[in-house]
Protein backbone atom coordinates (compact mmCIF):
# COMPACT_ATOMS: atom_id res chain seq x y z
CA UNK A 1 0.00 0.00 0.00
CA UNK A 2 1.22 3.55 -1.00
CA UNK A 3 0.90 5.99 1.47
CA UNK A 4 -0.53 9.16 1.24
CA UNK A 5 1.24 11.82 2.76
CA UNK A 6 -0.85 14.07 4.99
CA UNK A 7 0.58 17.41 4.12
CA UNK A 8 -1.76 19.28 6.70
CA UNK A 9 -0.19 17.04 9.10
CA UNK A 10 3.35 17.67 8.08
CA UNK A 11 2.69 21.22 8.53
CA UNK A 12 1.71 20.44 12.10
CA UNK A 13 4.97 18.77 12.89
CA UNK A 14 7.40 20.40 10.71
CA UNK A 15 7.86 23.71 12.98
CA UNK A 16 8.65 21.33 15.85
CA UNK A 17 11.11 19.54 13.79
CA UNK A 18 12.90 22.85 11.79
CA UNK A 19 13.36 24.36 15.51
CA UNK A 20 14.98 20.81 16.93
CA UNK A 21 17.32 21.10 14.13
CA UNK A 22 18.54 25.13 14.69
CA UNK A 23 18.91 25.19 17.81
CA UNK A 24 19.50 21.81 18.92
CA UNK A 25 21.45 19.88 16.62
CA UNK A 26 23.04 22.43 14.78
CA UNK A 27 24.62 23.47 17.55
CA UNK A 28 25.95 20.47 18.56
CA UNK A 29 27.30 20.11 14.85
CA UNK A 30 28.95 23.29 15.59
CA UNK A 31 30.81 21.89 18.68
CA UNK A 32 31.48 18.63 17.34
CA UNK A 33 33.59 20.87 14.62
CA UNK A 34 34.73 23.27 17.26
CA UNK A 35 36.21 20.26 18.81
CA UNK A 36 38.01 19.47 16.25
CA UNK A 37 39.99 22.49 16.35
CA UNK A 38 42.80 24.31 17.88
CA UNK A 39 40.39 27.18 19.29
CA UNK A 40 41.28 29.63 21.89
CA UNK A 41 39.30 33.14 21.85
CA UNK A 42 42.25 34.51 23.60
CA UNK A 43 44.61 33.94 21.45
CA UNK A 44 42.89 34.38 17.88
CA UNK A 45 46.74 34.92 15.91
CA UNK A 46 46.70 30.83 16.67
CA UNK A 47 44.01 30.56 13.91
CA UNK A 48 41.33 28.06 14.11
CA UNK A 49 42.82 25.27 12.30
CA UNK A 50 41.49 21.01 12.44
CA UNK A 51 44.20 19.32 15.18
CA UNK A 52 41.94 15.93 14.81
CA UNK A 53 41.24 14.13 17.74
CA UNK A 54 44.29 16.18 19.83
CA UNK A 55 41.50 17.78 22.07
CA UNK A 56 40.19 14.67 23.53
CA UNK A 57 43.35 12.64 23.50
CA UNK A 58 44.39 15.76 25.54
CA UNK A 59 41.21 15.79 27.88
CA UNK A 60 41.48 12.22 28.11
CA UNK A 61 45.09 12.61 29.87
CA UNK A 62 43.93 15.71 31.55
CA UNK A 63 44.27 15.17 35.51
CA UNK A 64 41.73 17.95 36.31
CA UNK A 65 38.76 16.42 34.31
CA UNK A 66 39.00 13.25 35.58
CA UNK A 67 39.23 14.61 38.95
CA UNK A 68 35.79 16.84 38.06
CA UNK A 69 34.11 13.73 37.08
CA UNK A 70 35.65 11.88 40.64
CA UNK A 71 34.19 14.79 42.56
CA UNK A 72 31.08 14.75 40.45
CA UNK A 73 30.84 11.00 41.49
CA UNK A 74 32.00 11.98 44.91
CA UNK A 75 28.65 14.26 44.87
CA UNK A 76 26.01 11.62 43.68
CA UNK A 77 27.88 8.98 46.92
CA UNK A 78 27.09 12.31 49.00
CA UNK A 79 23.89 12.90 48.18
CA UNK A 80 21.61 10.56 46.23
CA UNK A 81 21.25 7.41 48.94
CA UNK A 82 20.84 10.68 51.48
CA UNK A 83 18.05 11.56 49.59
CA UNK A 84 16.46 8.19 49.00
CA UNK A 85 16.66 7.19 52.16
CA UNK A 86 14.84 10.19 53.27
CA UNK A 87 12.51 10.80 50.29
CA UNK A 88 11.67 6.65 50.87
CA UNK A 89 11.11 7.44 54.95
CA UNK A 90 8.73 11.04 54.28
CA UNK A 91 6.85 9.38 51.65
CA UNK A 92 5.88 6.21 54.23
CA UNK A 93 5.53 8.55 57.34
CA UNK A 94 3.19 11.02 54.79
CA UNK A 95 1.40 7.88 53.16
CA UNK A 96 0.52 7.27 56.56
CA UNK A 97 -0.83 9.90 58.02
CA UNK A 98 -4.20 9.80 59.22
CA UNK A 99 -5.72 13.14 58.72
CA UNK A 100 -6.04 13.50 55.01
CA UNK A 101 -5.75 17.09 54.72
CA UNK A 102 -2.64 16.94 56.18
CA UNK A 103 -1.23 14.50 54.08
CA UNK A 104 -2.52 16.60 51.10
CA UNK A 105 -0.89 19.81 52.52
CA UNK A 106 2.37 18.21 53.18
CA UNK A 107 2.48 17.44 49.22
CA UNK A 108 1.67 20.67 48.14
CA UNK A 109 4.26 22.21 50.29
CA UNK A 110 6.96 19.90 49.17
CA UNK A 111 7.17 21.46 45.36
CA UNK A 112 8.16 24.75 47.30
CA UNK A 113 11.62 23.52 47.47
CA UNK A 114 12.07 21.78 44.11
CA UNK A 115 10.66 25.14 42.79
CA UNK A 116 13.24 27.36 43.78
CA UNK A 117 15.39 29.13 41.60
CA UNK A 118 18.49 26.94 42.24
CA UNK A 119 21.11 30.39 41.77
CA UNK A 120 18.60 31.84 44.77
CA UNK A 121 19.32 28.20 46.75
CA UNK A 122 22.78 29.25 46.64
CA UNK A 123 22.97 32.31 47.84
CA UNK A 124 20.48 31.21 50.67
CA UNK A 125 23.33 28.47 51.42
CA UNK A 126 25.84 31.55 51.28
CA UNK A 127 23.64 33.14 54.03
CA UNK A 128 22.56 29.99 56.05
CA UNK A 129 26.39 28.19 55.91
CA UNK A 130 27.78 31.90 56.69
CA UNK A 131 30.86 31.32 59.44
CA UNK A 132 30.27 33.84 61.41
CA UNK A 133 26.52 34.64 61.47
CA UNK A 134 24.72 31.34 59.61
CA UNK A 135 21.94 29.91 61.03
CA UNK A 136 23.58 26.94 60.64
CA UNK A 137 26.47 27.50 63.09
CA UNK A 138 23.75 29.23 65.48
CA UNK A 139 22.37 25.59 65.55
CA UNK A 140 25.67 23.88 66.28
CA UNK A 141 26.78 26.65 69.16
CA UNK A 142 23.21 25.41 70.89
CA UNK A 143 24.49 22.14 70.92
CA UNK A 144 27.61 23.34 72.20
CA UNK A 145 29.66 22.16 68.68
CA UNK A 146 32.57 24.47 67.82
CA UNK A 147 31.75 26.67 64.34
CA UNK A 148 32.71 25.36 61.32
CA UNK A 149 33.94 27.14 58.29
CA UNK A 150 31.52 25.68 55.72
CA UNK A 151 32.41 27.47 52.68
CA UNK A 152 35.97 28.01 53.30
CA UNK A 153 37.67 24.27 54.01
CA UNK A 154 37.49 22.38 50.93
CA UNK A 155 35.74 18.66 52.37
CA UNK A 156 33.07 21.18 54.47
CA UNK A 157 32.88 23.19 51.02
CA UNK A 158 31.51 19.94 48.99
CA UNK A 159 29.89 19.05 52.77
CA UNK A 160 27.86 21.61 52.29
CA UNK A 161 27.01 21.70 48.79
CA UNK A 162 26.00 18.18 49.28
CA UNK A 163 23.49 18.89 52.17
CA UNK A 164 21.96 21.84 50.28
CA UNK A 165 21.62 19.49 47.32
CA UNK A 166 19.29 17.36 49.61
CA UNK A 167 17.58 20.31 51.02
CA UNK A 168 16.55 20.74 47.42
CA UNK A 169 15.95 17.66 46.15
CA UNK A 170 14.90 15.13 48.51
CA UNK A 171 11.10 16.36 48.33
CA UNK A 172 11.21 15.55 44.90
CA UNK A 173 12.55 11.82 45.55
CA UNK A 174 9.31 12.23 48.19
CA UNK A 175 7.14 12.96 45.57
CA UNK A 176 7.96 10.11 43.72
CA UNK A 177 7.61 7.59 46.52
CA UNK A 178 3.86 8.98 47.36
CA UNK A 179 3.13 7.73 43.73
CA UNK A 180 4.44 4.46 44.15
CA UNK A 181 2.74 3.95 47.32
CA UNK A 182 -0.72 5.36 46.08
CA UNK A 183 -0.50 2.84 43.21
CA UNK A 184 -1.00 -0.12 45.63
CA UNK A 185 -4.95 -0.76 45.71
CA UNK A 186 -6.77 -1.24 49.12
CA UNK A 187 -6.65 -5.05 48.24
CA UNK A 188 -3.59 -5.67 47.82
CA UNK A 189 -2.67 -3.82 51.51
CA UNK A 190 -5.42 -5.57 53.17
CA UNK A 191 -4.23 -8.92 52.19
CA UNK A 192 -0.18 -7.46 52.72
CA UNK A 193 -1.36 -7.01 56.22
CA UNK A 194 -2.98 -9.90 56.94
CA UNK A 195 0.08 -11.82 55.58
CA UNK A 196 2.85 -9.59 56.83
CA UNK A 197 1.77 -7.85 59.59
CA UNK A 198 2.91 -4.28 59.59
CA UNK A 199 6.65 -2.82 60.19
CA UNK A 200 9.69 -4.16 58.52
CA UNK A 201 8.04 -7.30 56.41
CA UNK A 202 5.14 -5.49 55.56
CA UNK A 203 7.28 -2.64 53.94
CA UNK A 204 9.64 -5.45 52.05
CA UNK A 205 7.17 -7.13 50.90
CA UNK A 206 3.99 -5.31 50.02
CA UNK A 207 5.43 -1.65 49.66
CA UNK A 208 8.69 -1.74 48.11
CA UNK A 209 7.94 -3.58 44.89
CA UNK A 210 6.12 -0.62 43.94
CA UNK A 211 8.73 1.94 44.77
CA UNK A 212 10.75 0.37 42.39
CA UNK A 213 10.20 2.32 38.58
CA UNK A 214 10.36 4.97 41.14
CA UNK A 215 14.08 4.44 42.19
CA UNK A 216 15.10 3.46 39.09
CA UNK A 217 13.93 7.05 37.80
CA UNK A 218 15.00 8.88 40.28
CA UNK A 219 18.69 7.27 40.10
CA UNK A 220 18.81 7.95 36.64
CA UNK A 221 17.53 11.28 36.57
CA UNK A 222 19.71 12.50 39.77
CA UNK A 223 22.53 11.45 37.59
CA UNK A 224 21.69 12.80 34.79
CA UNK A 225 20.99 16.07 37.06
CA UNK A 226 24.46 15.97 38.68
CA UNK A 227 26.09 15.34 35.46
CA UNK A 228 24.20 18.42 34.89
CA UNK A 229 24.88 20.69 37.77
CA UNK A 230 26.10 24.21 37.45
CA UNK A 231 24.18 27.23 39.08
CA UNK A 232 23.81 26.31 42.65
CA UNK A 233 26.94 25.54 43.09
CA UNK A 234 28.72 28.23 40.71
CA UNK A 235 26.78 30.70 42.96
CA UNK A 236 27.31 28.93 46.48
CA UNK A 237 31.18 27.78 46.22
CA UNK A 238 32.21 29.09 42.43
CA UNK A 239 33.79 25.15 42.59
CA UNK A 240 36.22 26.53 45.37
CA UNK A 241 37.83 26.67 47.60
CA UNK A 242 40.24 25.82 45.22
CA UNK A 243 38.91 23.70 43.31
CA UNK A 244 37.25 21.59 45.91
CA UNK A 245 33.60 21.77 44.81
CA UNK A 246 34.15 21.99 41.28
CA UNK A 247 31.81 19.53 39.61
CA UNK A 248 32.39 18.69 35.81
CA UNK A 249 30.12 21.24 34.89
CA UNK A 250 31.33 23.91 36.45
CA UNK A 251 34.77 22.67 35.33
CA UNK A 252 33.87 22.99 31.48
CA UNK A 253 32.07 26.10 31.92
CA UNK A 254 35.38 27.34 33.50
CA UNK A 255 37.41 26.09 30.43
CA UNK A 256 35.40 27.21 27.98
CA UNK A 257 34.36 30.62 29.57
CA UNK A 258 37.10 31.88 31.96
CA UNK A 259 40.42 29.99 30.15
CA UNK A 260 38.38 30.99 26.75
CA UNK A 261 39.75 27.60 25.58
CA UNK A 262 36.75 26.50 23.22
CA UNK A 263 38.34 23.34 21.11
CA UNK A 264 39.14 21.70 24.57
CA UNK A 265 35.89 22.76 26.35
CA UNK A 266 34.08 21.11 23.25
CA UNK A 267 36.09 17.97 23.56
CA UNK A 268 35.11 18.24 27.33
CA UNK A 269 31.01 18.43 26.36
CA UNK A 270 30.96 15.84 23.94
CA UNK A 271 32.42 13.78 26.41
CA UNK A 272 29.85 14.55 28.80
CA UNK A 273 27.37 14.43 26.44
CA UNK A 274 27.77 10.77 24.98
CA UNK A 275 27.57 10.09 29.26
CA UNK A 276 24.12 11.93 28.58
CA UNK A 277 22.86 9.77 26.50
CA UNK A 278 23.67 6.60 27.32
CA UNK A 279 21.77 7.41 30.44
CA UNK A 280 18.59 9.18 28.59
CA UNK A 281 18.85 5.72 26.20
CA UNK A 282 18.65 3.23 29.44
CA UNK A 283 15.52 5.89 31.06
CA UNK A 284 14.10 5.37 27.78
CA UNK A 285 14.32 1.54 27.60
CA UNK A 286 13.35 1.53 31.55
CA UNK A 287 10.14 3.48 30.88
CA UNK A 288 8.83 4.16 27.23
CA UNK A 289 9.45 0.50 25.73
CA UNK A 290 5.92 0.52 23.88
CA UNK A 291 7.55 3.74 22.49
CA UNK A 292 10.81 2.65 21.01
CA UNK A 293 9.69 -0.50 19.56
CA UNK B 1 -14.93 -5.86 63.19
CA UNK B 2 -18.71 -3.79 64.52
CA UNK B 3 -18.39 -5.98 67.68
CA UNK B 4 -15.37 -4.00 68.32
CA UNK B 5 -16.93 -0.69 68.15
CA UNK B 6 -18.11 -0.51 71.80
CA UNK B 7 -16.31 -1.11 75.03
CA UNK B 8 -13.16 -0.74 77.03
CA UNK B 9 -11.86 -1.85 73.33
CA UNK B 10 -12.86 0.83 70.98
CA UNK B 11 -12.58 3.46 73.67
CA UNK B 12 -8.26 1.98 74.06
CA UNK B 13 -8.90 2.17 70.03
CA UNK B 14 -9.53 5.52 70.00
CA UNK B 15 -7.17 7.12 72.80
CA UNK B 16 -4.69 5.13 70.48
CA UNK B 17 -5.83 6.80 67.58
CA UNK B 18 -5.58 10.19 69.33
CA UNK B 19 -1.74 9.74 69.78
CA UNK B 20 -1.12 8.49 66.31
CA UNK B 21 -2.89 11.93 65.55
CA UNK B 22 -0.62 13.74 67.75
CA UNK B 23 2.92 12.62 66.62
CA UNK B 24 1.98 12.96 63.20
CA UNK B 25 0.79 16.05 63.62
CA UNK B 26 4.46 16.89 65.56
CA UNK B 27 6.46 14.79 62.77
CA UNK B 28 4.64 17.17 60.11
CA UNK B 29 5.46 20.50 61.66
CA UNK B 30 9.47 19.34 61.33
CA UNK B 31 9.42 18.33 58.39
CA UNK B 32 7.56 21.79 57.25
CA UNK B 33 10.05 23.74 59.59
CA UNK B 34 12.85 21.69 57.82
CA UNK B 35 12.37 22.40 53.83
CA UNK B 36 10.41 25.70 54.37
CA UNK B 37 12.91 27.23 56.73
CA UNK B 38 15.26 28.13 53.97
CA UNK B 39 12.91 30.13 51.92
CA UNK B 40 11.91 32.21 55.44
CA UNK B 41 15.43 32.70 56.47
CA UNK B 42 15.44 34.53 52.85
CA UNK B 43 12.07 36.35 53.39
CA UNK B 44 13.41 37.55 56.68
CA UNK B 45 17.02 38.68 55.79
CA UNK B 46 15.34 40.33 53.45
CA UNK B 47 12.96 42.45 56.00
CA UNK B 48 15.33 42.70 58.26
CA UNK B 49 17.94 46.07 59.12
CA UNK B 50 21.24 45.64 58.28
CA UNK B 51 22.25 45.08 62.14
CA UNK B 52 19.36 42.64 62.31
CA UNK B 53 20.96 39.94 59.57
CA UNK B 54 24.20 40.24 61.39
CA UNK B 55 23.10 39.72 64.67
CA UNK B 56 24.30 36.36 67.03
CA UNK B 57 22.18 34.60 68.25
CA UNK B 58 19.89 35.53 65.22
CA UNK B 59 16.84 37.80 65.57
CA UNK B 60 13.69 35.75 65.30
CA UNK B 61 11.51 38.58 66.52
CA UNK B 62 12.09 42.11 64.62
CA UNK B 63 11.25 44.97 63.43
CA UNK B 64 10.28 44.49 59.29
CA UNK B 65 11.67 47.31 56.71
CA UNK B 66 11.28 47.41 53.33
CA UNK B 67 14.95 49.41 52.97
CA UNK B 68 16.35 46.81 50.71
CA UNK B 69 13.52 46.62 48.46
CA UNK B 70 13.26 50.24 47.99
CA UNK B 71 16.79 50.22 47.62
CA UNK B 72 16.92 47.84 45.21
CA UNK B 73 13.81 49.21 42.81
CA UNK B 74 16.27 52.61 43.13
CA UNK B 75 18.85 51.06 41.48
CA UNK B 76 17.49 49.92 38.83
CA UNK B 77 19.21 47.52 37.35
CA UNK B 78 17.48 44.73 39.38
CA UNK B 79 14.35 45.98 38.03
CA UNK B 80 15.74 45.42 34.68
CA UNK B 81 17.04 42.41 34.87
CA UNK B 82 13.36 41.02 36.10
CA UNK B 83 11.55 42.66 33.43
CA UNK B 84 14.57 40.87 30.83
CA UNK B 85 13.59 37.49 32.72
CA UNK B 86 9.71 38.20 31.84
CA UNK B 87 10.56 39.28 28.37
CA UNK B 88 12.31 36.29 27.89
CA UNK B 89 10.89 33.79 30.17
CA UNK B 90 7.35 34.74 28.45
CA UNK B 91 8.33 34.57 24.61
CA UNK B 92 10.38 31.41 25.15
CA UNK B 93 6.80 29.69 26.55
CA UNK B 94 5.06 31.06 24.14
CA UNK B 95 7.08 29.79 21.14
CA UNK B 96 7.37 26.35 23.10
CA UNK B 97 3.85 25.59 23.21
CA UNK B 98 2.84 27.77 19.77
CA UNK B 99 5.55 25.54 18.31
CA UNK B 100 4.98 22.32 20.26
CA UNK B 101 1.22 21.69 20.98
CA UNK B 102 0.59 21.09 17.41
CA UNK B 103 3.87 18.51 17.22
CA UNK B 104 2.61 16.52 20.28
CA UNK B 105 -0.61 16.05 18.34
CA UNK B 106 0.61 14.94 15.37
CA UNK B 107 2.94 12.51 17.44
CA UNK B 108 -0.09 11.33 19.58
CA UNK B 109 -2.26 10.72 16.15
CA UNK B 110 -0.27 9.41 13.75
CA UNK B 111 2.56 6.98 12.92
CA UNK B 112 5.46 7.77 10.29
CA UNK B 113 8.89 7.27 9.52
CA UNK B 114 11.35 8.50 12.12
CA UNK B 115 9.12 8.73 15.08
CA UNK B 116 11.43 6.81 16.81
CA UNK B 117 14.02 9.13 16.27
CA UNK B 118 12.25 12.48 16.76
CA UNK B 119 10.91 10.59 20.37
CA UNK B 120 14.29 9.81 21.57
CA UNK B 121 15.90 13.22 20.47
CA UNK B 122 12.93 14.62 22.89
CA UNK B 123 13.47 12.87 26.11
CA UNK B 124 17.01 12.92 25.40
CA UNK B 125 16.55 16.75 26.05
CA UNK B 126 15.80 16.01 29.58
CA UNK B 127 19.33 14.56 29.93
CA UNK B 128 21.55 16.93 28.18
CA UNK B 129 23.90 19.27 30.34
CA UNK B 130 23.02 22.72 28.87
CA UNK B 131 27.00 23.65 28.92
CA UNK B 132 26.89 20.86 26.16
CA UNK B 133 24.68 23.62 24.22
CA UNK B 134 25.92 27.08 25.69
CA UNK B 135 29.56 25.96 23.99
CA UNK B 136 28.12 26.43 20.33
CA UNK B 137 25.39 28.69 21.26
CA UNK B 138 27.85 31.73 22.50
CA UNK B 139 29.67 31.44 19.59
CA UNK B 140 27.27 31.02 16.98
CA UNK B 141 25.44 33.76 18.39
CA UNK B 142 28.65 35.61 18.79
CA UNK B 143 29.22 35.19 14.91
CA UNK B 144 25.61 36.62 14.07
CA UNK B 145 26.11 39.43 16.92
CA UNK B 146 22.99 38.01 19.23
CA UNK B 147 25.52 38.05 22.16
CA UNK B 148 23.21 39.92 25.01
CA UNK B 149 19.79 39.64 23.23
CA UNK B 150 16.60 38.39 24.63
CA UNK B 151 16.39 36.73 20.74
CA UNK B 152 19.54 34.79 21.54
CA UNK B 153 18.23 33.26 24.94
CA UNK B 154 14.59 32.63 23.47
CA UNK B 155 15.99 30.76 20.84
CA UNK B 156 18.30 28.61 23.20
CA UNK B 157 15.55 28.00 25.90
CA UNK B 158 13.61 26.29 23.22
CA UNK B 159 15.79 23.53 23.37
CA UNK B 160 14.00 22.71 26.47
CA UNK B 161 10.85 24.30 26.37
CA UNK B 162 9.37 22.64 22.88
CA UNK B 163 10.54 19.27 24.37
CA UNK B 164 8.75 19.87 27.37
CA UNK B 165 5.74 21.23 25.91
CA UNK B 166 5.55 17.91 23.46
CA UNK B 167 6.20 15.61 26.11
CA UNK B 168 3.32 16.51 28.50
CA UNK B 169 0.86 17.31 25.47
CA UNK B 170 1.34 14.01 24.22
CA UNK B 171 -0.23 12.01 26.58
CA UNK B 172 -3.41 15.22 27.12
CA UNK B 173 -3.83 14.65 23.38
CA UNK B 174 -3.93 10.62 23.57
CA UNK B 175 -6.47 11.20 26.75
CA UNK B 176 -9.21 12.93 23.79
CA UNK B 177 -10.78 9.96 21.81
CA UNK B 178 -10.02 9.48 18.59
CA UNK B 179 -13.57 9.06 17.53
CA UNK B 180 -13.81 12.74 18.25
CA UNK B 181 -11.09 13.40 15.28
CA UNK B 182 -13.14 10.72 12.95
CA UNK B 183 -16.45 11.94 13.43
CA UNK B 184 -15.10 15.25 12.69
CA UNK B 185 -13.33 14.33 9.64
CA UNK B 186 -16.08 11.97 8.33
CA UNK B 187 -17.99 15.81 8.69
CA UNK B 188 -15.26 17.49 5.56
CA UNK B 189 -13.26 19.04 8.80
CA UNK B 190 -8.97 19.32 7.40
CA UNK B 191 -6.60 17.95 10.15
CA UNK B 192 -5.87 21.70 10.93
CA UNK B 193 -9.65 22.25 12.03
CA UNK B 194 -9.88 18.89 14.20
CA UNK B 195 -6.55 19.97 16.04
CA UNK B 196 -7.71 23.62 16.40
CA UNK B 197 -11.06 23.60 16.59
CA UNK B 198 -11.62 20.10 18.69
CA UNK B 199 -8.49 19.30 20.40
CA UNK B 200 -6.80 22.08 21.15
CA UNK B 201 -9.93 23.23 23.83
CA UNK B 202 -9.69 19.84 25.53
CA UNK B 203 -6.70 19.57 25.79
CA UNK B 204 -6.20 23.35 26.98
CA UNK B 205 -6.00 22.36 30.84
CA UNK B 206 -2.69 19.95 29.86
CA UNK B 207 -1.11 22.90 27.70
CA UNK B 208 -1.41 25.39 30.37
CA UNK B 209 0.04 22.91 32.61
CA UNK B 210 3.34 22.58 30.14
CA UNK B 211 3.56 26.19 29.59
CA UNK B 212 3.96 27.07 33.14
CA UNK B 213 6.53 24.08 33.72
CA UNK B 214 8.47 25.46 30.51
CA UNK B 215 8.08 29.19 32.57
CA UNK B 216 9.40 28.18 35.61
CA UNK B 217 12.60 25.93 33.81
CA UNK B 218 13.41 29.10 31.63
CA UNK B 219 12.63 31.61 34.32
CA UNK B 220 15.24 29.28 36.70
CA UNK B 221 17.64 29.05 34.34
CA UNK B 222 21.20 30.44 35.15
CA UNK B 223 24.18 28.90 32.66
CA UNK B 224 22.82 30.01 29.26
CA UNK B 225 21.70 33.11 30.52
CA UNK B 226 25.14 33.40 32.48
CA UNK B 227 27.09 33.01 29.07
CA UNK B 228 24.95 34.78 26.13
CA UNK B 229 23.93 38.49 27.95
CA UNK B 230 26.31 41.14 29.33
CA UNK B 231 24.22 43.96 30.13
CA UNK B 232 21.38 44.86 28.28
CA UNK B 233 19.37 41.73 28.29
CA UNK B 234 20.65 40.60 31.18
CA UNK B 235 18.19 37.90 33.54
CA UNK B 236 17.35 38.04 37.26
CA UNK B 237 19.39 34.49 38.32
CA UNK B 238 22.87 36.33 36.56
CA UNK B 239 21.37 39.27 38.47
CA UNK B 240 21.40 37.57 41.77
CA UNK B 241 24.32 35.68 41.10
CA UNK B 242 26.56 38.85 40.77
CA UNK B 243 25.85 40.09 44.11
CA UNK B 244 28.62 37.57 45.38
CA UNK B 245 31.23 39.12 43.22
CA UNK B 246 32.80 42.05 44.28
CA UNK B 247 34.09 43.40 48.16
CA UNK B 248 31.40 43.19 51.20
CA UNK B 249 28.35 41.32 50.15
CA UNK B 250 25.06 43.33 50.35
CA UNK B 251 23.11 41.03 52.33
CA UNK B 252 19.30 42.67 52.65
CA UNK B 253 19.65 43.64 48.79
CA UNK B 254 20.41 40.36 47.74
CA UNK B 255 17.73 38.39 49.50
CA UNK B 256 15.91 40.82 48.88
CA UNK B 257 16.08 40.14 45.04
CA UNK B 258 16.01 36.76 45.95
CA UNK B 259 13.06 36.65 47.12
CA UNK B 260 11.57 38.42 44.42
CA UNK B 261 12.99 35.90 41.66
CA UNK B 262 11.08 33.41 43.91
CA UNK B 263 8.63 34.60 44.40
CA UNK B 264 6.27 34.39 41.28
CA UNK B 265 7.95 30.56 40.79
CA UNK B 266 6.61 29.38 44.18
CA UNK B 267 2.77 30.56 42.96
CA UNK B 268 3.61 28.62 39.31
CA UNK B 269 4.74 25.55 41.26
CA UNK B 270 2.04 25.65 43.87
CA UNK B 271 -0.46 26.09 41.05
CA UNK B 272 0.69 23.32 39.10
CA UNK B 273 1.65 20.63 42.53
CA UNK B 274 0.29 18.22 41.28
CA UNK B 275 1.94 17.72 37.68
CA UNK B 276 5.43 18.57 38.82
CA UNK B 277 6.76 14.94 39.34
CA UNK B 278 5.27 14.18 35.71
CA UNK B 279 6.87 17.68 34.52
CA UNK B 280 10.12 16.48 35.59
CA UNK B 281 10.41 12.66 35.11
CA UNK B 282 9.19 13.20 31.85
CA UNK B 283 5.61 11.92 32.43
CA UNK B 284 7.58 8.47 33.49
CA UNK B 285 5.79 8.74 37.08
CA UNK B 286 2.36 10.07 37.22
Amino acid sequence: MVKRINWRAVSLIAPAVVVLLAVGIYPLLFAIDVSLRQYQLTKPYLGTDYVGLQNYLSVLNDPLFWQSLLRTATFFVLTVPAQVIFGVLIALFIDSIRWRPLSLFMRVLLVIPIAVTPTVVGLIGRLLFNRDFGFINYLLSLLNLPAVSWLGEPGWAMVTIALVDTWQWTPFVTLVMISGLTMISQDVLEAGQLEAGHGWHFFWRVQAPYLLPGLTAVLILRTADILKLFDMVFVLTRGGPGVSTELVSVYIQRVGFRIFDMGIASAQAILLLILCIVLSRAYIRLFYREVEA
Amino acid sequence: MTANDTGPRALRRSRRHTVTYIWQAVVALALILAFLMPVYWMLTTALKTTADTFAVPPVLVFQPTLEHFRAVYQEGTVAKSLVNSVIVAVSATALSVLIGAPAAYVLARFNFRGKGDLWFWIISNRFISPIVVALPFFLIARDLRLLDSHLALILVYLTFGVPLVVWLCVDQFRAVPREVDEAATVDGATIWQVFFRINLPLAMPGIIVSAILAFITAWNELLFALVLTRAEARTAPVEAANFMTGFGIRWGPMMATGSLIVLPVVIFALVVSRNLVRGLTMGAIK
